[in-house]
């Protein structure tokens, strides 16, 4: 997409673009209504279709009343297995474990409720839906497995994106028999859903057998790469469009199956087709946080240093294909403890396949180990923030390594003392506000690795003074049409209006998913780079021209800055872009950048965020009910490019927080296998 | 079939041919109007995205039957802005970042203009977070929303001060 629009900026900016607060320059197009995301689409003859789905979780589909869905007036098309157009893969094919088996109506078998089982494509939306009604399937039900004992266990051969299932450093159980303390803890956390506001949509035209797509993507290449593995198309006959998510938290990071399915029923009817998902229906073939079961046990001596550290998790993956919780990698960093063991088990149940859902393992992983690190501390009668400082790591405990940065240590400073922690009483139950309430305060510890995929940018230093970046960068709300295009200004040496910026479609350079917490520093680098390559061959052109101030300054070198080559020994010495370029008779410079994690340094170092946070908690004695009445927090995250836009991700992160200790979990009917809180009044969502 | 029916949305009177009698307000806008900023998030009003003022009020439009409305007055993100000068509450969005995604933006905004005609909440904060908490922001940009609402007000009850002096 072209460069975006913005709202004037009313800071003054002294040097460089990184590190200031900028507001968000696609904020004139988000507030006025003109952010256009997937489903706001309509190309000529579009036509809309509606999911129909299943309403059992196990079992066949033995009947859909196609007849009458078609009868409905407006109805062009109904897609069931019997006519879906060929497939070049198997959907349920699996190359790696990063590519989840979908559900595109290749047979009759369902295998949890809410599984498309046929698309509904009309003339309105009104009709689609209808018509979607009319189909009333009936079913040859099996019974559903739902729950963590649902099933029996079986260890999974890696968890997360393909950690090992078991790690045992030390010996555990001796640890714990020379404990002086102990403490064995079970933890439960719920099925949890994205429920990003903008529901998955698709808006996809087909020309002869090259593709548009407006759909949302956290990862437009490899989005393109598996909808030409399934249609048996060249990528680069795939063109998405993705400028705005609607919110990810990682349900967009891998195409679904109902945005393959709005592909298909194009291909089907001929015509551009509009499918977006209802609420309900995003309780099914979008992906989820699943359930876990964890125990902890943790074995401390009697001046309160951890003996062992045992994590184990029982968690659950769909019937059919395979994505386990890796809860245990929390425990590998947090502590330092002689001995560290993390296990796994998991079930196989009637629903969805889960997938990462925002810190996938850490939030469900240090919710327990953080839980279970506070009964220690309480059984030992030490304060909690203490007993962390007495067994705070200061190498990576399992491996050894050092930090490559760790200010842990100062955000634990930091936090409690603008939470006025030292005024907490160490026995629980002593303190209660004027109107009675109990009052409790806690810390938790935030932890989260930095990881960097590869990713690719492009860079342009034009004859008129101007720049251009471009890559296919994915901006779902952390900022990345501001903070990548800060990058960028920086990279070229240029002030930001001279800077055109183009991301969010897959016919740029592959800028790497959006995930991970990894897309700044990814595409960032990447930028970084494609910038820099551009200034190297700019200065080599001033520094070999005779007329250039820069003449001869190979050994002294030069930096670009404001949009001008400068003497890094002698500044009153500098050459603009334009002279450079118009004496050279060269319209404009091209420079390309790549990123990619270092193995040298991913080797001698361990390498995380970090963060803690207190909290308030009010809790009515009577009623049980409970209310958070401050957060603080404090983090340590690496170099901040907009100290604005990331303090809008650590409050998120902070409310989501909130949410998962007291909102949000999916209730499961055992009988149908249904999620019974499938919207957003009963599946409790923090509000304002 | 044909259902005429008479809005003025935006500030502008249409004479709309209604093709279908389920048709709610929001996909008319959206589906037969090309107005897409107003957004839907859950089509059953749970969720505010897609928040219009009626006759002045706040509603949700997905709840509402276009065919019922004969004769309303419609306001939508798209007409809030003078040209291009920003309505208070826009301009506050972006200066106090109350948004990540953008996709509940369209209905904070509505909602906020609808808050501050209603004169309920104040300037406590506390009112102002309940009177906005029909509408979810997954991304929970609520402090920037709380900040923003605040500021809108305040900016707006001077020039009120200001056009009756």
């Amino acid at each position: 997409m072209a460069e975006i629009p913005q709202a004037s900026v009313s800071q003054h900016r002294h040097g460089g673009s990184i590190g200031q607060p900028l507001t968000r320059r696609d904020g004139l197009l988000k507030v006025t209504g003109q952010a256009r995301y997937a489903a706001d689409n309509h190309p000529p003859g579009m036509q809309h279709a509606v999911l129909a789905v299943s309403s059992i979780a196990r079992g066949r589909v033995t009947f859909l009343d196609v007849a009458a869905a078609k009868a409905h007036p407006g109805v062009i098309e109904v897609m069931t297995p019997a006519n879906r157009p060929p497939l070049a893969l198997d959907p349920d094919a699996k190359m790696d474990p990063f590519m989840f088996r979908l559900d595109l109506l290749q047979n009759d078998r369902v295998r949890y409720a809410g599984q498309p089982i046929a698309v509904v494509i009309a003339e309105t939306l009104e009709a689609a839906t209808e018509a979607a009604a009319l189909l009333s399937p009936r079913y040859e039900a099996e019974p559903a497995r739902i729950g963590l004992d649902g099933n029996d266990s079986f260890i999974p051969p890696v968890v997360g994106p393909g950690y090992p299932p078991e790690v045992r450093h030390g010996d555990v159980e001796a640890g714990l028999a020379a404990a002086e303390h102990r403490i064995e803890a079970i933890y439960e956390t719920p099925a949890q859903y994205h429920n990003a506001m903008e529901p998955h949509a698709i808006v996809a035209t087909w020309d002869d057998d090259r593709l548009s797509a407006d759909t949302p993507s956290q990862g437009l290449a490899w989005a393109q790469q598996r909808i030409a593995g399934l249609f048996g198309i060249p990528p680069e006959n795939i063109l998405i469009r993705s400028p705005f998510l609607g919110g990810g938290f990682g349900s967009k990071g891998m195409i679904s199956g109902p945005q393959v399915l709005g592909i298909l029923a194009a291909r089907l009817v001929g015509r551009p087709v509009k499918l977006v998902l209802r609420r309900e229906q995003m309780y099914g073939p979008v992906g989820h946080r699943a359930p876990t079961r964890q125990t902890l046990r943790l074995g401390a001596d009697r001046q309160g240093a951890l003996t062992a550290i045992h994590h184990h998790v029982r968690t659950a993956t769909s019937s059919f294909d395979d994505f386990f919780e890796p809860c245990g990698q929390v425990s590998h960093t947090l502590y330092a403890s002689p001995a560290i063991a993390t296990t796994a088990e998991a079930v196989r149940l009637d629903t969805g396949t889960p997938t990462f859902m925002r810190a996938p393992g850490e939030a469900s992983g240090s919710i327990a180990l953080e839980s279970a690190i506070e009964e220690m501390a309480q059984a030992i009668g030490m304060d909690p923030l203490e007993f962390r400082l007495r067994n705070y790591a200061e190498v990576e405990p399992i491996s050894g390594k050092p930090f490559s940065s760790k200010a842990l240590r100062e955000c634990y400073a930091q936090g409690a003392a603008s939470f006025r922690w030292q005024e907490r009483p160490l026995a629980p139950r002593q303190m209660r506000d004027e109107n009675g309430l109990l009052v409790g305060w806690g810390v938790g510890t935030a932890t989260f690795p930095a990881i960097m995929f590869q990713g690719q940018a492009r860079a342009v230093l034009r004859r008129d003074g101007t720049g251009l970046v471009e890559l296919g960068a994915q901006d779902m709300g952390q900022g990345a049409w501001t903070a990548l295009a800060q990058i960028a200004a920086d990279g070229l040496g240029l002030e930001l209006e001279r800077l055109e910026f183009r991301a969010g479609s897959s016919d740029l350079p592959d800028a790497g998913i959006a995930g991970g917490s990894s897309h700044t520093a990814t595409a960032g680098v990447a930028i970084h780079n494609a910038g820099a390559d551009v200034i190297a061959k700019l200065a080599e052109l001033a520094m070999s021209d005779q007329r250039s101030p820069l003449f001869g300054a190979n050994n002294a070198g030069v930096l670009a800055r404001g949009g001008r080559l400068i003497r890094r020994d002698d500044e009153s010495r500098s050459d603009s872009y334009a002279d450079i370029l118009a004496r050279a008779g060269v319209a404009e410079i091209e420079g390309r950048g790549s990123a990619a994690g270092d193995p040298a340094a991913q080797n001698a170092y361990a390498m995380h965020a970090h963060g803690a946070v207190f909290a308030e908690v009010k809790v009515e004695p009577e009623l049980g009910q409970i209310r958070a009445t401050r957060l603080v927090g404090a983090f340590a995250a690496g170099t901040i490019i907009n100290p604005r836009l990331v303090r809008s991700q650590y409050y998120g992160g902070m409310i989501w927080g909130v949410s998962f200790a007291l909102h949000e979990r999916a209730e499961l009917d055992p009988r149908s296998g249904r999620v019974m809180n499938a919207n957003l009044a009963e599946y409790h969502v923090p509000v304002n | 079939m044909s259902l005429p029916i008479t809005l003025t949305i935006n500030g502008v009177r249409r004479t709309i041919g209604l093709d279908d009698p389920r048709v709610t307000l929001l996909d008319l806008l959206r589906e037969r109007l090309d107005l897409t900023g107003t957004k839907k998030g859950c089509d059953r009003g749970q969720c505010g995205a897609c928040t219009v003022l009626l006759d002045g009020r706040r509603i949700n439009s997905c709840l509402a039957l276009a065919a019922s409305l004969d004769g309303a007055e419609v306001l939508t993100i798209e007409g809030l802005a003078r040209g291009d000068e920003l309505h208070p509450v826009q301009a506050a969005f972006i200066a106090h970042d109350a948004f990540q995604c953008g996709f509940c933006t369209p209905g904070q905004i509505m909602s906020a203009v609808g808050l501050i005609q209603e004169g309920e909440a104040g300037d406590d904060p506390e009112r102002v977070r309940e009177g906005m908490s029909g509408n979810l922001c997954r991304c929970g940009a609520y402090r920037g929303i709380t900040e923003a609402v605040l500021e809108a007000q305040r900016s707006l009850s001077q020039v009120d001060r200001k056009e009756a002096a």
